[in-house]
């Protein structure tokens, strides 16, 4: 018997955890929009944005939300690194198979999961905050509520700064002079070449911005979530889900998809089983690419066209 | 000599059981004709075809659970899961091909990384048919000495390389490079490009599934992350292709010797057991910075650094 009370609650973590996704999903799809590769080392970047947090906390007792300031700055200039001396010179290399960079960010990954394995062990980690099962109950407000809603405490705030990066990434990418040109960039190469865009300074700040976008997320994710050096592969497939169903580099496509992910995964979860939720995640997987190849961004482009 | 080097080294293979190596050594060397088996499967769809796939875990323990199931469920010897995977997957992989092979390049090759996932998770959560997350345990091994075992895979191994030779020389190992090498060029000169990449996907899919449907009647054991595993099985095929030389007939057989005899080594040296994924990452990673080919495809360009070298030396 479904109630209506548990479906609203289903819904509200849903969303929340989309929100959190999308941020995840908008740093895979900004990178491939402008590098046409895809970052399979995503989740690992994330994976190691996390244990910054993580160990923040531990050494330093500095809350995973502060830490969001000292992991984001600390993976935008990983993911320059990665960029100009692994990844750049791959795109020059002439070779059989046009791939390679995927399967050079493959290698990547291998490597961060496997390091974080050797120097902080397999074991599972968290990070015990004093509001990590907090929650804030409709009832507490409004009393004759005729349906009892909670809030977890650090869902929402985490949601919240997601919210909140993802507005301040749409202001730089809109409005400021660099993000157009990363636009630019994306759309069609050689013209901003044309136009005198520095295109590989681009390409370099874009893989920068992914990888701080994706550390952001990490440090959001910690509070809720737990920690263990293999937690990257699931992490690249979700962003992966996300980018296919938002759309190839769509930005607005990639915060879509990533509610509906959220949602969906979260409905599975609870009703079907724990066990499913990754199967519906592939079954929505499955889903876009033959009913929606374009995406929900081929919907928001239909929609403009038609009037 | 060209034209019977594969005779010769078939021929080289078949006595080598019969100098006496010690039964550790037998394990590596099943190991490493059924690694260059699996890679020779994968590279005909992702090295000639060009649709690099990150999923032939899926293949593989498809076929692995075939023979599997056969046993848990009907009773029935696992060595008839070796000619039954072949139906199985290549029914699997047609389905498969339906969704991924719309795809194209990187997308291809994520679609079918998540489809392998998607194997494992669901071989996990079936547990009436697959004993979900405990295996399948074969009981009764069939022969206690290794020969046997070596024979099958090396024959497994031996047609999969003359199958592949024959199609990649025929007219339809042709249509595999122009997909490989323009897509749309190759559909504007009339070929079927969707027929042509399920037929490679169909062939690559049961040649692994063969392998998987050996690996299960080899060590005895499957469970789903073992046979499923992203790294262990699908990144390591695509590492010994990537490594030996992609598109080359040898590449596969190169890369599986260099692997497998690698991840012992790595291995056998304690305290470095551990890392052996970070060592396989940068071996990764050197070799498409400087060997984009691989060892075989590149082969001329290493022979080159050293001739280049010698003279060099002389002058000095």
């Amino acid at each position: 018997m479904i109630s209506l009370e548990g479906f609203l609650q289903t819904l509200i973590a849903g969303l929340l955890l989309g929100g959190l996704y999308a941020l995840i999903g908008i740093g895979m799809t900004l990178i491939m929009g402008v590098m046409k590769i895809i970052n399979l080392a995503h989740g690992e970047l994330m994976m190691v944005a996390m244990y910054i947090a993580f160990w923040m906390f531990e050494l330093f007792k500095i809350d995973p939300y502060i830490s969001v300031f000292i992991a984001v700055p600390v993976m935008f200039f990983l993911g320059i690194a990665l960029q100009k001396f692994l990844i750049n010179p791959v795109l020059k290399v002439d070779s059989i198979l046009p791939e390679n960079q995927v399967i050079l960010t493959v290698g990547i990954g291998m490597v961060l999961a496997n390091l974080a394995t050797i120097f902080f062990k397999s074991d599972y980690r968290s990070t015990p905050v004093n509001y990590a099962t907090s929650a804030w109950y409709l009832s507490d407000y409004w009393k004759s509520t005729p349906l009892d809603l909670s809030l977890s405490v650090p869902w929402t705030v985490s949601f919240l700064f997601a919210v909140f990066i993802t507005v301040s990434l749409w202001f730089f990418l809109s409005k400021t002079d660099m993000g157009k040109s990363i636009r630019a960039t994306a759309q069609d190469l050689d013209a901003a070449l044309i136009m005198g865009v520095n295109v590989k300074l681009m390409r370099i700040v874009t893989f920068g911005i992914g990888a701080g976008l994706v550390g952001a997320a990490g440090c959001l994710f910690i509070p809720i979530y737990y920690l263990y050096p293999s937690l990257g592969g699931q992490f690249t497939l979700i962003a992966f889900v996300i980018t296919i169903l938002g759309g190839l580099g769509s930005t607005v496509g990639a915060i879509i998809g990533g509610l509906i992910l959220g949602v969906f995964e979260s409905m599975t979860a609870t009703y079907i089983g724990m066990g499913w939720a990754p199967v519906g995640r592939f079954v929505i997987f499955v889903a876009a690419l033959i009913f929606l190849p374009g995406g929900v961004a081929s919907l928001l482009r239909k929609q403009r066209f038609g009037k | 000599m060209k034209k019977y080097l594969p005779l010769i080294i078939l021929a080289i293979l078949s006595v080598l059981p019969l100098i006496g190596l010690s039964s550790y050594m037998m394990h590596i060397l099943i190991l490493v004709i059924m690694w260059s088996a699996i890679g020779m499967a994968w590279n005909l769809l992702g090295g000639y075809c060009g649709q690099v796939s990150f999923g032939h875990a899926a293949y593989f323990g498809v076929g692995a659970y075939t023979s599997g199931i056969l046993y848990y469920k009907l009773g029935i010897s696992p060595w008839w899961g070796m000619p039954l995977s072949v139906v199985v997957v290549t029914l699997f992989s047609l389905l498969l091909g339906y969704i991924v092979l719309r795809l194209r390049g990187p997308f291809f090759a994520l679609a079918t990384l998540a489809m392998g996932e998607v194997m494992r998770v669901t071989f996990e959560n079936v547990g009436g048919l697959t004993g979900g997350t405990l295996g399948i345990l074969i009981q009764k091994r069939t022969w206690v000495s290794k020969f046997g075992y070596y024979y099958i895979i090396l024959f497994v191994a031996a047609g999969t390389f003359f199958l592949i030779k024959k199609l990649i020389e025929s007219k339809l190992g042709y249509y595999f490079v122009a997909i490989r090498e323009d897509q749309d060029a190759a559909e504007s000169l009339g070929i079927n490009t969707t027929l042509y990449k399920t037929i490679a996907l169909c062939l690559s899919g049961a040649l692994t599934g063969i392998a998987g449907a050996f690996y299960t009647n080899y060590m005895g054991y499957i469970d789903p992350h073992v046979v499923f595993a992203l790294h262990d099985i699908s990144i390591v095929t695509i590492m010994i292709v990537m490594v030996g030389g992609v598109a080359t007939y040898w590449g596969p057989l190169v890369g599986a010797i260099i692997m497998v005899f690698l991840a012992e080594l790595i291995r056998s040296i304690p305290g470095l057991g551990a890392a052996h994924q970070t060592l396989f990452g940068i071996l990764l990673i050197v070799i498409i910075i400087f060997l984009p080919n691989g060892i075989v495809g590149d082969f001329n360009k290493i022979k080159r650094v050293f001739k280049r070298e010698t003279p060099r030396n002389e002058l000095n």
